[in-house]
């Protein structure tokens, strides 16, 4: 089972087979999109029909490239200012929420805890929806109310911000929480005994430490954003995020464009994905 | 002098107390709680008129008399139990693999290689599965080159296509909380299993699952959650006929803009939900605090 008990040679040979097919399964579906991203057809299906690089750089219909498909560029436009907004909230917030349940001792914490854990368990098209409810709640008191019509509170990119700020607050505060659990409280009380106030220790002596898992949570949540959809959809308005927009071309049936977009996605996680290993290696040691 | 400053960072600590307290209250109670039980007051209403509503149970009856939503219901939840079930098996094997049996470089690059795929959208995974399995797919093209069929076959928009769909979007909520209880497993435990005469079978049944088990079971609650609550994948593979609980959700508030009947179905999915998740936790006397963090 483990290399130090000796097992048959047919018994490793197979369990090495099964992990190399389950390798195999997990890297097909990328391999084949950004494939076909380069095939020289309208449609993204055999037959192969030789080497293209039209889906990125085609300019003009039927054979709209990624790069002069302004709907799609739009949208993609959209999605990293949702992204931007909402990884900065949330980080704002999940540094409060990590020092309130590190730092502090009051009745009904746990409670509190486990309150702060439900968003990740509310489905992401349930949680959209609600929102949608109440935001709506909102609106029609406001324009009985006062006769004012509130835009924000309607389906749009601000619904939509809230609703993914919503639950990858908490997926930050159990990232911060963590790292800012190994910090050595005595640091903070020898900056203070220095002659720091309270606030300048934790600006100088904490939130450096805490920088690592700052940068991993922004990554996560900006990804976790930029990727959103079930929250998205139900509260999506007349802009589109990219993941809205895509989809609604994949039902249509669209062309290779769609996996031109893919490879771009797939480039840019494999960047972030790079750069937050590259920042948190240090903390390795 | 002597006594000021204790009492002023006194209520320092408690401005700084209840300044970092407001921010939290505030998301949860207006993103989370109150949206919550507006949805529950939305559902337990019947619109009479325009802009008049009654209280009534109509939603959830019309729920329990008509069979297509009873069916999409009880069929979604039994599709995200195999599925997760199968998410299970599937990884295990391979989680066990990158834990215990290989080590250091090897194991790091096994590991990452295992959450690539999950840094890109599920969108684009779901695109790859839709040109392998259409009829002009791939792997209906590999079928015919085989020999073994002698037309090309569409494996999209049905059950196993949506498993299978399911099954390859959960995969890293199960491989990372396996791959990390599996990690903390001294291997002297296992070999002093096989010293005492246990076989592989006994070694694995009373050790090393016993020692998974919170990575079993937060895999397990978060690939079931995911699965039950996922739209894309089943509308996207399994097609008109996918019937999948969310999609009756969706219809019902933006195509239908039946907001009472939707929030009646999605306080139905919510509870249907929670219950599962508790028994889980319930059965294999796990926390949820543990399991989720």
């Amino acid at each position: 089972m483990i290399p130090s008990i000796s097992s048959s040679r047919f018994y490793r040979a197979s369990y090495l087979c099964y992990v190399v097919l389950f390798f195999i399964f997990l890297i097909t579906p990328l391999l084949v999109v950004a494939a076909f991203s380069f095939n020289d057809s309208l449609f993204p299906s055999l037959p192969w029909n030789g080497f293209t690089w039209d889906w990125y750089l085609g300019s003009k219909e039927p054979r709209l490239g990624l790069f002069h498909d302004d709907a799609l560029l739009e949208s993609i436009g959209v999605s990293v200012q949702v992204a931007i907004v909402t990884t900065l909230a949330s980080l704002a917030l999940a540094t409060c929420n990590a020092f309130l349940f590190e730092r502090e001792q009051f009745p009904g914490k746990n409670f509190l805890y486990v309150l702060m854990l439900m968003p990740l368990v509310v489905p992401g098209v349930i949680l959209g929806v609600s929102i949608l409810v109440f935001s709506s709640t909102v609106a029609n008191w406001f324009e009985v109310q006062f006769d004012y019509d509130f835009e924000a509170l309607r389906p749009g990119l601000v619904l939509v911000t809230l609703g993914q700020f919503a639950f990858i607050t908490t997926i930050a505060t159990l990232v911060i929480s963590a790292r800012l659990r190994k910090f050595d409280v005595t640091q903070e009380e020898a900056a203070m005994n220095l002659g720091a106030s309270r606030l300048t220790a934790i600006a100088t002596v904490t939130l450096p430490f805490l920088k690592p898992a700052l940068f991993g949570a922004g990554v996560v949540a900006f990804l976790m954003s930029f990727e959103n959809f079930n929250t998205t959809l139900m509260l999506v308005g007349s802009d589109a995020p990219l993941t809205i927009a895509m989809f609604d071309r994949l039902r249509e049936g669209s062309t290779p464009v769609l996996n031109a977009v893919s490879v771009l996605l797939m480039v840019g996680s494999a960047c972030l994905a790079l750069v937050s290993l590259f920042a948190q290696r240090p903390d390795k040691q | 002098m002597s006594a000021e400053p204790g009492s002023l960072k006194r209520t320092q600590y408690r401005l700084g107390f209840w300044l970092l307290l407001a921010p939290i209250v505030l998301w949860l109670s207006l993103l989370i709680i109150l949206p919550h039980i507006d949805m529950v007051l939305v559902s337990l209403r019947e619109r009479v008129a325009s802009r008049q509503y009654e209280f009534s149970f109509s939603n959830y009856t019309e729920f329990f008399t008509e069979p297509l939503y009873w069916n999409t219901f009880v069929r979604t939840a039994v599709m995200s139990i195999v599925a997760t079930a199968l998410t299970l098996i599937i990884a295990f094997p391979v989680s066990f693999y990158i834990a215990k049996v290989l080590s250091g470089k090897p194991k790091m690059a096994l590991f990452i290689l295992c959450l690539i795929p999950f840094w890109v959208s599920e969108l684009v995974r779901t695109y790859g599965w839709m040109i392998l399995l259409r009829e002009t797919g791939l792997v209906s093209g590999a079928l015919q080159w085989l020999g073994l069929v002698d037309q090309p076959v569409e494996m999209l928009y049905n059950d196993v296509a949506i498993m299978v769909g399911l099954i390859y979007t959960s995969m890293l909520f199960m491989v990372v909380p396996l791959v990390t209880t599996l990690d903390s497993l001294d291997k002297s435990l296992i070999e002093a299993g096989y010293d005492l005469g246990g076989s592989s079978w006994h070694v694995m049944k009373s050790i090393v699952i016993p020692h998974a088990m919170p990575g079993i079971m937060s895999g397990c609650i978060v690939v079931f959650m995911l699965t039950l609550g996922n739209y894309l994948t089943p509308t996207l593979l399994g097609g008109k006929d996918s019937l999948w609980f969310t999609e009756q959700i969706y219809t019902q508030f933006i195509t239908r803009f039946n907001w009472e009947q939707g929030a009646a179905f999605g306080i139905l999915l919510l509870v249907l939900s929670s219950l599962i998740v508790w028994l889980g936790l319930k059965i294999t006397k796990q926390s949820f605090t543990r399991v989720m963090s």
